[in-house]
């Protein structure tokens, strides 16, 4: 669904504990600033890269994360996917609503970390896992 | 795991997060904190977070909770530094940060405290201040 070139081989870290969360922070912090995203921009891919990644971890067992950079021909941007093989989602648009949450948190991993990025695509079903890209382009 | 030193300045618990903290590491802060307000007997709390580069929602929901747990021990808590695209993104992913006081540096922050002691010496709490009643013409 995305647009664009991969510019480099993707980077790829497993999610399996708090501290890899971590490092999914760090790695896509080092490729935002490498694509030169702006200092906000920077700050938006991040946060939306910890809560996906901690909805890995959480509710989808654990998984990987792969964080490309990229280019359309006009501007460079980067990609990152959140993939996990764990129960899936069942009601999409539930999930995506700001609140909601079956974990106890605050319900705004899904929701709020689809307003950081420019374009979200999600791909899930019951018992299928879930795979979820997101694109943050420079401005 | 690594810990968040919490330091004691006076009246005050300090605690500067200097790391990306794991999740582990943000819940042990929360209960490392609700300890040492108790054994100090410390009536305000600083925490500073100039160093974070990002505030998700789970450290947000740590910030709230360590701010309801100070306020049932008797003490004020007031994040000091957040940096502006931190702000800004925190707005976005939908997190208002209730209840939980803010001042732009640690000194602001102190001074608050101080200010919030002496009302409270004064008066009441006045958290829910009644409503002015309207003028009717």
């Amino acid at each position: 669904m995305t647009s664009g070139v991969d510019l480099g081989r993707p980077q790829t870290q497993s999610v399996g504990s708090d501290e890899d969360v971590v490092r999914v922070r760090q790695l896509v912090r080092t490729a935002a600033v490498a694509v030169r995203l702006s200092l906000v921009d920077q700050t938006k891919v991040v946060t939306a890269a910890s809560e996906l990644a901690r909805n890995t971890l959480v509710y989808g067992g654990g998984g990987t994360v792969e964080v490309t950079a990229i280019d359309n021909g006009r501007r460079p941007g980067i990609r990152i996917v959140f993939a996990d093989s764990g129960p899936g989602i069942a009601d999409l648009d539930l999930a995506l609503t700001d609140g909601y949450t079956t974990g106890g948190g605050l319900g705004l991993g899904l929701s709020g970390a689809r307003r950081l990025v420019d374009e979200f695509d999600i791909q899930t079903a019951p018992g299928q896992g879930t795979r979820i890209t997101i694109t943050k382009w420079s401005r | 795991m690594e810990r968040v030193p919490i330091l004691k300045i006076g009246d005050i618990l300090l605690v500067s997060i200097q790391v990306d903290m794991s999740d582990q590491t943000a819940v042990a802060l929360q209960e490392d904190l609700a300890e040492r307000i108790v054994a100090t007997g410390c009536h305000g709390v600083i925490i500073d977070i100039t160093a974070l580069d990002i505030v998700d929602s789970f450290v947000g929901r740590m910030l709230s909770t360590i701010a309801s747990i100070s306020r049932v021990l008797d003490a004020e808590t007031v994040v000091v530094g957040m940096r502006p695209a931190v702000a800004i993104t925190l707005v976005e992913l939908g997190l208002s940060l209730n209840g939980i006081r803010t001042a732009l540096n640690v000194e602001r922050g102190m001074e608050l405290i101080a200010i919030e002691r002496a009302d409270d010496d004064h008066d009441e709490p006045d958290d829910d201040p009644v409503p002015e009643p309207t003028a009717s013409p």
